[in-house]
């Protein structure tokens, strides 16, 4: 299952804004990309969502081609997708958000069921609409949502973007039971040390091009990696 | 006739006018909170709800409640079949742009207006009600279709409150409404929601017009005032809100009714108009929408 792009480049409009970015990401594992803000993460993210076209290169999972699909055929193909800033349905109820994220997989209970284990929190709001969540509660909303297609892969970015640390333990807790589900994860993630602990490979990312991508292990005693391509 | 049986008789007339306004304002309020699109056609499909009534109630065999009962299923049908079609062929092609679809469908208003002279022609034709029926108040009797319009009215918008709130359908409208890009993500086929919202608003707008027939006659410049009170009606109930629109249509409704039998119906556009001004200056998201 695993999702490979290769020499991707994509923009919007006359911007071109992603210059042939090859990127893998493996079942059970996590692959994370660190970069400084602007520098295409998103972007990325999008694209492999079929939100943003691909201007050149290609996008397969398992060797089946994803570039060209039409948006919404993306998530048939079992790829989830948590966006930066959560983009919850705000007047949606908890339940409801849940279910626009079962929709293509036919919302099987079993399904909703394990995502509200791993989230019991949101067992309690179901009923509320995800506007009045707590920022927190929202992200969890977010992760929920998108583990509701029971996806083969799972694209985060950013998720713990502005939350309490508490909060950011949970959500990577989530991550280590995905990761052990064998879920392919692709996250975007700013944090070093949230980086260290999840990740298993890492890919840099400078003005649309993926400088450096490699092993986790080698990284943990290399700080200069991160200083020199997320300044931290 | 006293005030009391006066006043009484010019409720239930307003009541009649908030029904019809209500199903054609709902539908406007529709396709603008789910698309964006300022429909300034929508008066056309109401327009075209009515003529089409009178169509299939000259073709249709039998008692007038045959011809009328197969108007309300096959013109709502027809009208929202043409709507589907304005919107892969005119609608889609412009993206959706807020600003080009008010003046293409402004295009549309005049082609569908035009092209009804031309098949129509310009006379006023009544359709008969599917029942005569009168009810007979201890100060004057009153038309049991007009109860028939008030009903039928409330049963439909019922059934448009269920469809959006409890079905799978309306809950990926809703969604689309909020987010169309994060919907797209998780698997819903964005043109083809506004394809379907597109045609249910022409529908509901064409529904009321197969009901007012039977009161006013077809014509084809009928659909001028349903736009511009449905405009009224969604402006002050909030854009997008179906239970501001309820609100608002019965509160110009009635004071339509009331205003125009006590005084004149010109009176009474006049302080409807006035309302939305006050309504956009002290609170431009309208009573019931929510902050943009
Ligand atoms: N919708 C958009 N239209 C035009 N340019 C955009 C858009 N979104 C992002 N960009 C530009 O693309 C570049 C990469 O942005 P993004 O992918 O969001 O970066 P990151 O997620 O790494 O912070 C930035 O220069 C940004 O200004
Ligand atoms: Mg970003």
């Amino acid at each position: 299952m695993a999702l490979e792009v290769v020499s991707l480049s994509s923009g919007y409009g006359p911007i071109t804004v992603l210059h042939g970015v090859s990127f893998r990401a493996e079942p059970g594992r996590v692959s994370c990309i660190m970069g400084r803000n602007g520098a295409g993460k998103s972007t990325l993210l999008k694209c492999l969502m079929g939100l943003v076209p691909a201007r050149s290169g290609t996008i397969t999972l398992n060797g089946v081609a994803l570039h060209g699909l039409p948006a919404h055929e993306v998530p048939r193909r079992g790829i989830a997708y948590v966006p930066q800033g959560r983009r919850l349905f705000g007047p949606l109820t908890v339940a409801e958000n849940l279910a626009i994220g079962g929709l293509v997989t036919g919302n099987r209970p079993e399904t909703l069921h394990r995502v509200l284990t791993l989230f019991p929190r949101l067992r309690e709001r179901l009923t509320q609409t995800a506007a009045t969540l707590s920022g927190g509660e929202q992200q969890m909303l977010a992760i929920a949502r998108a583990l509701c297609l029971d996806p083969r892969v799972l694209l985060l970015d950013e998720p713990t973007e502005g939350l309490q640390p508490s909060m950011i333990a949970l959500i990577q807790e989530a991550i280590v039971v995905l990761k052990a589900r064998g879920v392919a994860v692709v996250l975007v993630e700013q944090r070093v040390d949230a980086v260290l602990k999840l990740a298993d490979r890492v890919a840099f990312m400078v003005s649309g091009r993926i400088v450096e991508d490699r092993d986790v292990s080698g990284l943990r005693a290399d700080a200069d990696a991160f200083r020199t391509y997320v300044g931290v | 006739m006293a005030f009391g049986p006066f006043l009484l008789l010019a409720l239930m007339e307003g009541l009649v006018t908030a029904a019809v306004l209500a199903l054609a304002a709902a539908g406007l309020s529709l396709v603008f909170g789910v698309m964006r699109v300022v429909n300034v056609a929508h008066g056309e499909f109401y327009m075209l709800g009515a003529i089409l009534a009178w169509v299939v109630a000259s073709v249709v065999p039998g008692p007038p409640a045959v011809g009328f009962v197969a108007a309300l299923v096959i013109a709502p049908v027809l009208v929202g079949a043409l709507a589907a079609a304005a919107d892969g062929l005119i609608l889609k092609r412009l993206h959706y742009d807020p600003e080009a679809t008010i003046v293409a469908t402004i295009g549309l208003l005049y082609m569908i207006q035009q092209a009804t002279l031309s098949l129509y022609g310009p006379n006023a034709n009544p359709v008969p009600a599917p029942f005569e029926w009168r009810i007979q108040l201890p100060w004057f009797g009153y038309s049991g279709y007009k109860l028939f319009v008030v009903l039928a009215a409330g049963v439909v918008l019922l059934a448009l409150w269920i469809f959006m709130r409890r079905t799978k359908a309306g809950l990926i409208m809703r969604a689309t409404q909020v987010d169309r890009t994060t919907a797209r993500s998780f698997g819903i086929n964005v043109d083809l929601v506004y394809m379907g919202t597109f045609a249910l608003g022409a529908g509901l707008a064409a529904l009321a017009g197969v009901l007012i027939v039977p009161i006013q006659q077809a014509q084809y410049l009928m659909g001028g005032d349903p736009l511009l009170l449905s405009f009224i009606v969604v402006i002050i109930g909030g854009l997008g809100s179906l239970r501001g629109t309820l609100i608002a249509a019965l509160v110009i409704g009635l004071s339509d009714g009331t205003i125009s039998m006590f005084f004149t119906p010109t009176l009474a556009k006049i302080i409807a108009t006035l309302l939305v001004a006050m309504v956009l200056v002290f609170r431009p998201q309208g009573l019931f929408g929510a902050r943009a």
